[in-house]
């Protein structure tokens, strides 16, 4: 069973993820922040994080940057979900490392279709 | 005191003055170059002995008149400021250093005229400087109860006298260029200036408060005497006439007598120091004036039928009470007073002596023909022998002529012939028609008459009561020019300057002056035009070599100045260095180079004789001054243009600055409102699309996913309506019903829909209303819609138990709302950022803002349309936004209308 992290401070949208993660066989693990995301890595190796880039106490990018230096999670898939859709919030999103930018508001069926591409 | 304590005590003082005239000199610090107080206080040079002594004669013997000598330069004094500073300028531009060579450069750059004026300046000031040794010598003889002695050689004055000169003679000459500033003699001067005021404050008060009980206490005692009433009111029309004619004296003397000019004109560096003269000056003389009648008065009190010499009051007094100190003090004031005279007139006159009488008429010759070095040398040593010859003339003067004088009538009568160059004076900067002629035929008319009704009168009777024969005849034939309510001082004064203007201005009209005096007419009264470029102003042709000129220069200036000056003159008109001949700008350039060292008559002579010069007429000249006049208005219009267009580029740049910023706020706008509504789309469209596909759903799930549908709808809606809504208020589209309400019931309606929420929060709510009157003039919809938007904000921010306090004042007619929470502080540099459109602070690029972010950009716009303002600030524990409404709200509409503007 695959394990995602889904991170985002909308409650509403965090739960419409859950819900179909869950349903398509993933392990989901609930954060609302970046120092939630961390808080599980550090007992966990996740096969995917999906990182929302605007969230209070520690950002997406700033998470990201964690995630990249910690040896362990070199094959953890990190995707920014966001609605920040400039050309240079993208750009800058995939030159920090992130395997995927994917815009809101989006489909989850195409999400979930991308993220398994990744394996 | 014996004559050898008071002796040293003299020569420690002026080792004083030599001290600070050194150190001034050497150090050169800003301090003393730019101290405007250093030379407000030189122009109290001003304040003679005829002033420290001679002034509490008069006070005592006869009243009032002891005050116009202060009350005349105190009327003058403000006009210094379009006076003095005109002068300056003409003086600066055209390097003029003496009173002769201002008057004489503005008639012609007559070499005559300019030796008349030295004369005139020489006859009034010489026996000028006598009184003030023969202060000197019987205040010296007075505090060491000595006799004079008849023998100069024995005198100790002599000495004191001889100790002077040589001071001037050594500091008044260190420049060859007489324009230049003499720093050290003026910081000398001006520490003087403050010791004489110094000293007589100190006597002021001695004789006020330790001889008698306060002042009242003199006036009491004096009022006594028979005589106190006729001497201290005016008696009728006469003695008015009397006295403003003496305040007209002063007054013109303030401005032309050559120690003032000295001071304000040629010694000033920076014309503003003129503005801190114009207060200074004339507090320094009131001061001055304050304790003259006290002192005076306290004088005839304690002398009362005693054969004492009032105008020694000052001395007198603290001697009379033992008070060796006071009396020394008073006796260094007094010197000071004389000696500051002396210094400035002496080096003078020595200037006018040697650049207009003893250089043109003497030795222009041989100077010609000697090297820089020696010519230098020779200028210094005629200045050095023309001073002490003054001071000694002087001195001869006073034991010959004036020993038994009063120093009040030597002062006046000095100040009379002085103003004699009045008429010249002032048509000089305000009169274009002033010709030579005339200026030359009313000085000398009025001298005439100087003469004839002051001058042999005062020194004739000086050895004859009464004279008999010719003169008494001529005298006698003149008798119906008699004016028998003025004194005899003031009825000369009126009738030599009468005589004077009227022949000035007469001769003025009737012919007309050559082209020079023109031209010189044209730069002196439009000197603000020609400042910059005055060489351009000055008229000449004829034909010139550069060489020749170079020589004349390189004598007086030698080689090395001489070659930088005309680099700079060549780099100033853009003239190739190689040019062969000379033009106008460059005859009058190096006349002004010349000037400075031996006056501008002897430099015009000097430039003359290796230059030929074509006839030009005076039509011509104004002809090309008219021209120079429209070219220097053409420039200057085609100036104002070019700043014109510089204004407007600048405009355009900053428009199009502003623009820019514009264009990225509407962007980061943009993105920012698709940012708000994508988060909300987001969360619909996922729970539709689950909805869509999942018919396994369960259906408490399925519940929930159509309540976020509707509530997500709810919030799009509300971000939409809130976004067209402060559009509209910024458009002035909403139209606002004012009208009285309960400010406190507005408060309870927005409240009460917030309760619940607060309560959930555990928030201690209070509030605290400290208002006289409840009914304020609103919109109340927009007040609620206003408080509900800042309580919202305040509830988003405010921990559990938390506090929010909502406090009401009337302060000035205007209502203040303060509403306080608990909780983090808004970073310092966005506090007024706040109340922008879907404001984010600087690492809210990341963090996602809470609420729309269009809360407080509305409420800002609400007040402003009711004619308020909105703040917030950290408070303590946490933020306080303050609300101000006018109590009153004038023109509804328009205020609208306003802020549709401001917006």
């Amino acid at each position: 069973m695959k394990k995602i992290i889904i991170a985002d401070d909308e409650h509403k949208i965090l739960m419409s993820l859950e819900y179909s993660f869950k349903k398509n066989g993933y392990d989901v693990f609930i954060a609302r922040d970046g120092t939630e995301v961390l808080d599980f890595l550090k007992t966990m190796v996740p096969d995917v994080i999906l990182l929302d880039i605007m969230m209070p106490n520690l950002d997406g990018y700033s998470t990201l940057e964690l995630i990249k230096q910690d040896e362990k999670l070199k094959d953890t898939k990190v995707i920014f979900l966001s609605a920040k859709n400039n050309p240079k919030d993208i750009e800058r999103g995939l030159e920090m490392g992130a395997d995927a930018y994917v815009t809101k508001p989006y489909s989850i069926k195409k999400l979930m279709q991308q993220i398994e591409e990744m394996f | 005191m014996s004559s050898f304590a008071l002796f040293t005590v003299v020569l420690f003082y002026l080792a004083l003055l030599f001290l600070v005239a050194h150190l001034a000199e050497k150090k050169k610090s800003k301090l003393w170059i730019n101290n405007p107080y250093i030379y407000a206080l030189s122009l109290a040079v001003y304040c003679t002995a005829w002033t420290y002594y001679g002034s509490i004669g008069v006070a005592a013997t006869s009243g009032l008149n002891y005050l116009p000598i202060y009350i005349g330069p105190i009327i003058v004094i403000p006009a210094w400021i379009y006076i003095n500073t005109r002068i300056v300028r003409i003086s600066r531009v055209n390097k003029i250093s003496s009173l002769a060579d201002f008057i004489s450069l503005r008639y012609g750059n007559s070499r005559s005229f300019s030796a008349i004026i030295t004369i005139v300046c020489l006859l009034a000031i010489v026996p000028y400087i006598g009184l003030q040794i023969k202060a000197i010598s019987e205040t010296f003889h007075l505090v060491t109860e000595t006799s004079i002695s008849n023998n100069i050689l024995t005198d100790n004055a002599t000495f004191v006298v001889v100790l002077i000169a040589l001071f001037s003679s050594y500091y008044g000459t260190r420049y060859v260029d007489a324009s230049e500033k003499r720093l050290g003699i003026i910081s000398a001067i001006a520490l003087e200036s403050f010791l004489k005021l110094f000293f007589i404050i100190i006597l002021g008060f001695f004789v006020i408060y330790f001889v008698f009980d306060g002042f009242s206490d003199i006036y009491e005692k004096a009022s006594k005497f028979e005589d106190f009433k006729t001497k201290n009111t005016f008696n009728g029309v006469e003695d008015a006439m009397n006295w403003m004619v003496l305040c007209l004296i002063s007054g013109t003397a303030i401005c032309i007598l050559p120690r003032q000019f000295h001071t304000a004109i040629v010694e000033n560096r920076q014309e503003k120091h003129i503005k801190t003269a114009i207060w200074f000056f004339p507090l320094y003389l009131l001061i001055f004036t304050v304790f003259i009648f006290p002192i005076a008065w306290g004088g005839r009190l304690i002398f009362d039928g005693q054969k004492v010499n009032p105008e020694f009051y000052s001395i007198l007094i603290p001697q009379h009470f033992d008070n060796t100190w006071i009396t020394v003090f008073v006796f260094l004031g007094g010197l000071s007073s004389c000696i500051s005279m002396i210094i400035i007139s002496a080096i003078t006159l020595s200037i006018m002596l040697s650049n207009n009488l003893i250089i043109p008429y003497g030795v222009l010759g041989k100077l010609k023909s000697e090297n820089e070095a020696q010519n230098t040398k020779l200028i210094t040593n005629i200045r050095k022998f023309s001073i002490f010859a003054l001071i000694i003339m002087a001195f001869a003067f006073y034991k010959y002529f004036i020993l038994k004088t009063s120093l009040d009538s030597v002062g006046l009568i000095s100040f009379v012939v002085i103003a004699q160059l009045a008429p010249a004076f002032f048509g000089a900067i305000f009169w274009r028609r002033g010709t030579y002629k005339g200026a030359v035929i009313g000085l000398l008319a009025g001298l005439a008459i100087c003469y004839f009704g002051l001058i042999i009168p005062q020194y004739y009777f000086s050895y004859n009561q009464e004279f008999k024969g010719v003169l008494r005849d001529l005298y006698d034939s003149f008798d119906f020019f008699k004016i028998s309510f003025l004194g005899r001082i003031p009825q000369i004064f009126f009738w030599s300057i009468l005589i004077n203007t009227g022949l000035f201005t007469i001769l003025s009209v009737s012919s007309k002056g050559n082209y020079r005096e023109r031209n010189f007419a044209e730069l002196y009264v439009d000197i603000d035009k020609y400042i910059q470029n005055h060489e351009n102003a000055f008229i000449w042709r004829g034909t010139a070599y550069v060489s020749d000129i170079k020589n004349i220069l390189e004598r007086f200036l030698g080689k090395n100045k001489t070659e930088q000056a005309l680099r700079i003159f060549n780099l100033k008109y853009n003239i190739d260095s190689q040019a062969e001949t000379a033009d106008s700008r460059f005859i009058k350039f190096s006349e002004n180079l010349l000037a400075g060292r031996i006056g501008t008559a002897s430099a015009k002579i000097l430039i003359e004789g290796v230059t030929k010069e074509d006839k030009i007429s005076l039509k011509e000249v104004l002809n090309i001054l008219e021209e120079s006049k429209e070219n220097i208005t053409l420039n200057k219009k085609l100036t104002e243009q070019s700043e014109e267009l510089q204004k407007l580029s600048d405009d355009l740049r900053k428009a199009n600055e502003s623009l820019i910023i514009k264009d990225h706020q509407k962007d980061d706008f943009l993105d920012s409102v698709a940012h708000e509504l994508r988060t909300p789309i987001t969360a619909i469209r996922s729970a539709g699309e689950i909805l869509a596909d999942d018919d396994d759903i369960p259906l408490d799930i399925k519940k929930e996913f159509l309540n976020n549908i509707i509530t997500e709808s709810d919030r799009l809606s509300e971000i939409i309506n809130d976004i067209l809504y402060l559009d509209k208020l910024q458009h002035g589209e909403i139209v606002l019903h004012i009208q009285e309400n309960n400010i406190l019931e507005t408060y309870k309606k927005a409240l009460n829909p917030l309760l619940h929420l607060i309560q959930q929060k555990n928030i201690h709510l209070s509030e605290v209303n400290l208002l006289n009157q409840f009914v304020f003039e609103y919109d109340e919809a927009r007040m609620i819609q206003l408080f509900q938007n800042i309580l919202g904000n305040a509830l988003k921010f405010t921990d559990e138990q938390g506090t929010i306090q909502t406090k009401f004042s009337e302060i000035d007619n205007h209502l203040i709302i303060k509403i306080f929470n608990t909780g983090k502080h808004i970073p310092e540099e966005d506090l007024e950022m706040i109340f922008d459109k879907f404001y984010q602070s600087k690492n809210q690029n990341i963090l996602k803002p809470t609420g729309s972010g269009l809360g407080l950009a509305i409420s800002k716009k609400i007040v402003q349309a009711q004619g308020g303002t909105i703040k917030a600030e950290n408070s303590g524990l946490g933020v306080t936004f303050t609300i101000t409404l006018p109590e009153k709200i004038k023109e509804h509409k328009n205020e609208v209308e306003q802020h549709k503007h401001t917006l």
